[in-house]
């Protein structure tokens, strides 16, 4: 008899079409390795939905979908990226990000080994940010059509009575904050990319920035008008969009813009922008010029913003444009991305 | 960075822009082609018109290997990637060049073509090995700065016997083009200020040397400053043409001294006369038929050739008559006095050549420049 013998072998084993498929298989993947990874008490109910204690103030929705290539990269996988993605798009509200749900959409043949090592780095992720994944979903697709795995994550949070952060509050004269050094997420994800291997020590910047967030709350309060995550399309998308939603345009000087030396010499290479690489760790606030400075001492101290720096001021622009003070003097402008970032061939 | 922040220093690039202010005289107009789309994304990354004194002017050239692709080369390309056998190997940029009716490879492959994005010819060589049922074509495009690894991989193609590899080849030579914008009766007829002078490739001169513009000096009376990138590079290739026009002399001058030399690299040139000829005459977007201005494959080699193993024909067309590429490569016109900017023509949905790749002069211009022509209120 061999009933008792666990049918999951993670070691060895890949997802196939019955673990999708509402049965056995299935269960035994979502308690196995999902429940597993996330443990908490509103998983251990094996419920199709989570009952959950709302607390004071406002809630925060957000949802996100991740289909990053590679799934692996220096620095994290895709599976810490959608906590901490989704834990950022809640706290850009100056909120506090309490639960996630989690949807897998996994191709046959995905290897077990590698789901646990996402499912496990989605758990550590989420404790390491006191959030909770109490609700998620498992669909398995036919080899081909998908990229291995893809993960969607809704984020649930609260916001303090008192605070409302949106583009529309920015002024002419707010000073523009970043919290450290940009691109390096771009860069760690193309340096694993199929055809651009290349070496580096760069790392993604992931990470969940809802204390750093609670933190310049706390200095700035109500001084602070806007706050995003530069993710796709970095820092020059980012401020584009508050430009055209405050109706404002952005001065920026070009040497204080952070860029560490190995993504800076990445881009060289490649004929890329590092205002156009992606972010997975760092945000941008548009905040009053009068708690600029005590926003910038808090986030220094703090272990995810020791970097920040303040680049550049809102001014009155009725084009809306981003204009940088280049280093050696002229000026120029830092436009959205037109389609994907390609490399130049010469 | 080391050799890269150093030509980015704001200090010697004001004390630059000071001399070239002192040493230009106040009377004359000083008017710079440069050749290079590489020379234009920097002209205008770093803002470096705000350096210039009012009278001296660069023009911004035609030299983006991407921009000078004919819309024709491309639908050939869209026709060879659709056929079910074919997988296209492609450099990034080319995938968005439109087509004569409007399509790019993007769209191709988002169809169902099989293009695969490649970064060097060897990973064409790696993609002919692991498919070898498939027909691999590498598009090959550049000018001489990337012929040489074209050449390469077809080296290695032969050695390897690697039958299912082919070229569409697109390479295209610099001289032949500086000569025909020299010559074009536009040239001729605007007098001799109309382009001063030019500031000459930097990669493609790290090829082929110094020494081929020489002729072009000769003949048409007009100083050339090979030059790199960076801005202090650029800075001090002006000062240099600034100084030769007041001297009234018109040689080639080589700032970029530190990667260029008279006579290139030998080595380089010599594995793309061993497996190049050079075509009669290329299509070249915004300059039409350039004579003695492409490349393909030699007699040896033409069992490589695409354009014969899948009979591939091409049909010129027509550039768009409301586009003033012409007239912006010629410094007539500057990009937004084209009727077509930022409307109908953007980097989204480039139709001339100026737009096409985002070191063209319009799409430079586009990228980093446009607010130059609206007043903004500072705060």
């Amino acid at each position: 008899m061999r009933v008792n013998k666990p049918t999951l072998d993670i070691e060895n084993g890949c997802v196939d079409l019955s673990h999708g498929s509402g049965g056995r298989d299935m269960a035994q993947l979502i308690s196995g390795l999902f429940h597993r990874a996330f443990g908490n008490e509103w998983l251990a109910r094996c419920n199709d939905q989570a009952a959950f204690d709302v607390g004071a103030g406002r809630m925060v929705m957000t949802t996100d979908a991740y289909v990053v290539s590679p799934l692996f990269f220096p620095g994290g996988n895709i599976g810490s990226l959608a906590v901490h993605g989704t834990i950022n798009d809640v706290a850009m509200a100056g909120a506090r990000p309490q639960y996630l749900s989690a949807s897998f959409i996994i191709e046959e043949g995905f290897r077990l080994l590698d789901l646990k090592s996402i499912a496990d780095s989605m758990g550590e992720a989420a404790r390491g940010a006191g959030v909770y994944i109490i609700t998620g979903d498992t669909k398995v697709v036919e080899r081909g059509k998908a990229d291995g795995l893809f993960i969607s994550t809704t984020g649930i949070g609260f916001l303090a009575d008192g605070l409302d952060l949106s583009a529309e509050k920015a002024r002419a004269g707010d000073r523009v904050l970043v919290s450290g050094s940009l691109g390096d997420h771009g860069v760690a994800i193309m340096s694993r990319r199929q055809n651009l291997a290349f070496q580096t020590q760069i790392m993604s910047d992931s990470a969940a920035l809802h204390d750093l967030v609670a933190v310049m709350v706390r200095a700035g309060g109500s001084g602070i008008r806007v706050m995003r995550d530069p993710t796709r399309g970095g820092l020059a998308a980012t401020l584009n969009e508050i430009a055209h939603q405050s109706r404002l345009g952005f001065r920026l000087q070009e040497n204080a813009i952070p860029v560490k030396l190995e993504v800076a010499a990445a881009c060289e290479l490649l004929g890329l922008d590092p205002l156009h690489l992606a972010n997975e760790g760092k945000l941008v606030a548009i905040v009053a010029p009068d708690v600029a400075e005590a926003v910038l001492v808090a986030m220094k101290a703090h272990r995810l913003g020791y970097d920040a720096v303040d680049i550049g001021e809102a001014i009155a622009d009725d084009h809306h444009f981003v204009q940088i003070a280049t280093r050696v003097g002229g000026a120029r402008i830092a436009d959205w991305l037109s389609g994907e970032q390609l490399p130049r061939i010469c | 960075m080391k050799y890269v922040e150093e030509f980015r220093d704001r200090t010697i690039a004001q004390g630059l822009a000071r001399a070239i202010a002192d040493q230009s005289d106040p009377r004359e107009a000083y008017q710079f082609m440069e050749f290079c789309g590489g020379h234009t994304h920097a002209i205008f990354r770093y803002g470096l018109e705000d350096l210039l004194p009012a009278n001296v002017r660069m023009i911004h050239g035609p030299g983006c290997p991407v921009c000078v692709l004919p819309a024709s080369r491309i639908d050939m390309a869209i026709e060879l990637a659709n056929r079910p056998e074919v997988t296209l190997c492609i450099y990034g940029d080319l995938m968005r060049v439109p087509g004569s009716q409007g399509q790019s490879l993007l769209r191709a492959k988002s169809l169902g073509a099989d293009i695969r994005m490649v970064y060097s010819t060897l990973d064409a060589i790696r993609i002919a090995e692991q498919a070898p049922n498939r027909e691999v074509v590498f598009f090959a495009i550049g000018f001489e700065t990337t012929a040489p690894a074209t050449a390469v991989m077809i080296r290695i193609a032969a050695r390897k016997r690697l039958k299912g590899l082919s070229l569409f080849c697109n390479h295209v030579l610099t001289p032949p083009a500086m000569h025909s914008i020299l010559d074009s009766v536009d040239m001729r007829d605007v007098g001799p200020h109309e382009i001063g002078g030019f500031i000459g490739p930097a990669h493609v001169s790290t090829i082929i040397g110094t020494q081929p513009y020489e002729l072009l000096v000769e003949e048409f009376g007009r100083p050339i400053v090979i030059a790199g990138f960076e801005p202090l590079d650029m800075m001090q290739a002006i000062l240099m043409l600034v100084r030769q026009v007041n001297d009234g002399r018109h040689e080639v001058e080589n700032q970029y001294s530190r990667a260029v030399t008279r006579a290139g690299n030998r080595r380089a040139r010599e594995e793309v006369s061993d497996i190049f000829d050079v075509r009669d005459q290329f299509e070249w977007r915004g300059l039409g038929v350039v004579p003695n201005s492409g490349l393909m494959l030699k007699k040896a080699y033409a069992h490589f050739d695409a354009e014969a193993r899948f009979a591939m024909h091409e049909v010129r067309i027509a550039d768009n008559p409301a586009c003033d590429c012409g007239a912006i490569l010629r410094g007539a016109k500057k990009p937004v006095e084209c009727e077509l900017f930022g409307d109908a023509c953007t980097p989204r949905t480039p139709i001339g050549s100026c737009m096409v790749s985002s070191e063209g002069a319009c799409a430079a211009y586009w990228r980093y420049g446009r607010h130059r022509d609206y007043q903004v209120r500072a705060s």
